[in-house]
């Protein structure tokens, strides 16, 4: 019998697990199992040495508990549907799902359309950062017209950005 | 607009007219969109994916591109239906298997497709015939703009548009074209072309998407990666490897010509010959036999009008269209004596190859003599 993970040699660890009440069996080579470090049977699980490289085993490394809180989609559920549960799930489990993308896609930042309202976001924004700097700087230099004036800026803006 | 009226109007992109039509059947681009904190369809209980579904279907069917409609719940309709949706490329197989808190619309020219709550809650489609990627992503770019002033879409600075599957976020488009490729796969050169477009980042699949067999020599090319790259960037890339497809296609069928023509016509005499005197036919073998006559009409040796007539066999026998058109459900043997029946009925007045209308492209400039019968 050869080993499930290198394929090449014999196969002289066999390793039974139950996981969520289903049995799993892997066969490994002395090998694999020495690099898998199944010598400890304990601290390894069996689903991420099958899936390999998978998803599940990246994913985990960030949140292992973490639940998201907009709806409620754990990691498990991630590796039983290679799906998410909500657009939130990204940030939930971003930690995780960032080597993924990178191993995925061509890049790891979004450089296509960007919907209006993102965009209008990102611009005021972008004001908000301006006038907070520019305010700072007036409070230092004790240039309280000019800053009292950039206070009221920012109320203005923060209004709109609540709106 | 009724169901009976899509099965009667054959959809704008499958009559075989488009630029580079003879390898080139169609090119489709889809966007996935999701609303903004709401659960996906897969991850939603029924409750959320029905309130999700009378959010988001009256939005799309106000668009001026949606007038005259046709709008259906998956639930209204047959798994019959459901399947001739499928086989026109006009839902997934993933939609079809859906029921309740989902649903479909389209337009009259089924050149646009939107299905709510499939994988992601929006997934936006348009078809043309023919190599014409960049116009069919510019309508689904302006249906997506027109839906997006309504409706709030997931969307991340760094990570574009959230879906579902981590394998479509950022633009959340894929591009594709069904390419038809009998010479390459007669001179077995597919495989090679197959690997060179998976090494480029492009995935090549079967008829029906993802895990589906080729059939008929039609191959889908498509974009694999959706993170990093803008979509006209995809979009260009992806018409580029396609254009040297068709000329790899076309440099395979001159040789065939030249250094195999006993072979070609041989193929081309059988695929006659069974099509129009068989009994009993499946659909894979109706699909590689008719691609077989398809090359045929491109290399001159059916009359250019009877291009029409096999482009339609291709679709009216699969599956559900047989059904449809026979108001009955059939089992498989019954469909393909049905199926050998309206092939040989549409093959009736079709004419015999004529190989000596044949036209080599290279050499002396003469054309080919055909072998001697």
């Amino acid at each position: 019998m050869l080993c499930d993970v290198c394929k090449c040699n014999d196969a002289t660890v066999f390793l039974t697990q139950i996981v969520e009440g289903k049995m799993q069996k892997v066969n490994l080579c002395d090998a694999c199992s020495k690099e898998k470090g199944v010598q400890d049977p304990t601290g390894f699980a069996l689903a991420d040495l099958l899936l390999g490289i998978g998803a599940a085993e990246e994913i985990e490394k960030g949140a292992a508990t973490q639940k998201c809180p907009v709806c409620g989609f754990t990691q498990a559920d991630f590796k039983k549907t290679g799906r998410l549960g909500c657009s939130t799930c990204y940030a939930t489990f971003a930690e995780g799902l960032g080597s993924l993308l990178k191993a995925m896609h061509k890049g790891t930042e979004h450089v296509g359309k960007v919907p209006e309202h993102a965009q209008r976001a990102a611009q005021l924004n972008d004001r908000m950062r301006t006038l907070n700097e520019n305010l700072k700087k007036a409070v230092a230099e004790e240039n309280y017209e000019t800053a009292a004036s950039l206070r009221d800026q920012i109320k203005q803006l923060e209004s709109d950005l609540a709106s | 607009m009724k169901f009976s009226n899509i099965l009667s109007t054959q959809g704008e992109w499958l009559r075989g007219e488009g630029p580079h039509h003879q390898v080139v059947i169609s090119s489709r681009v889809r966007f996935a969109r999701n609303l903004h904190d709401r659960a996906f369809p897969g991850w939603a209980k029924k409750a959320e994916r029905t309130a999700i579904l009378e959010q988001i279907k009256p939005r799309v069917e106000e668009l001026p591109e949606m007038q005259d409609s046709f709008s259906e719940l998956l639930q209204d309709l047959s798994s019959l239906e459901k399947q001739v949706l499928v086989e026109r490329h006009l839902v997934s197989r993933e939609h079809a298997a859906k029921g309740a808190g989902s649903a479909v619309v389209m337009n009259r020219k089924q050149t646009l497709s939107i299905m709510i709550n499939e994988e992601d809650h929006l997934r936006m489609q348009s078809m043309r015939a023919g190599l014409q990627l960049k116009q069919a992503f510019k309508l689904v770019d302006k249906i997506d703009s027109a839906l997006e002033s309504n409706l709030e879409f997931a969307f991340d600075p760094h990570l574009g548009y959230l879906t579902a599957c981590p394998t479509n976020v950022g633009t959340g488009m894929r591009a594709s074209a069904m390419l038809h490729l009998p010479g390459l796969v007669l001179s077995e050169l597919i495989n090679q072309v197959v690997q060179a477009v998976g090494k480029i980042g492009l995935a090549v699949r079967g008829l029906y998407g993802e895990g589906t067999e080729a059939m008929g020599n039609l191959f889908q090319i498509s974009n694999q990666t959706t993170l990093g790259e803008k979509e006209d960037e995809i979009i260009s890339r992806l018409t580029k490897v396609i254009e040297t497809i068709i000329d790899k296609e076309h440099d395979a069928r001159q040789v065939l010509l030249q250094k195999k023509s006993n072979t070609l016509w041989d193929q081309i005499g059988r695929a006659y010959g069974v099509l129009t005197y068989a009994h009993a036919m499946t659909s894979k073998e109706a699909l590689n036999l008719l691609s077989i006559i398809k090359l045929g009409v491109d290399l001159g040796a059916f009359p250019e009008d009877r291009r029409l007539p096999i482009d339609e066999l291709f679709i009216d026998t699969q599956p559900a269209h047989l059904q449809k058109s026979s108001q009955q459900k059939l089992n498989a043997e019954e469909r393909d004596y049905l199926r050998a029946q309206i092939i040989r009925e549409r093959l009736k007045l079709f004419p015999k190859p004529d190989i000596g209308n044949v036209v080599k492209e290279s050499g002396d400039g003469s054309a080919a003599k055909p072998p001697e019968e």
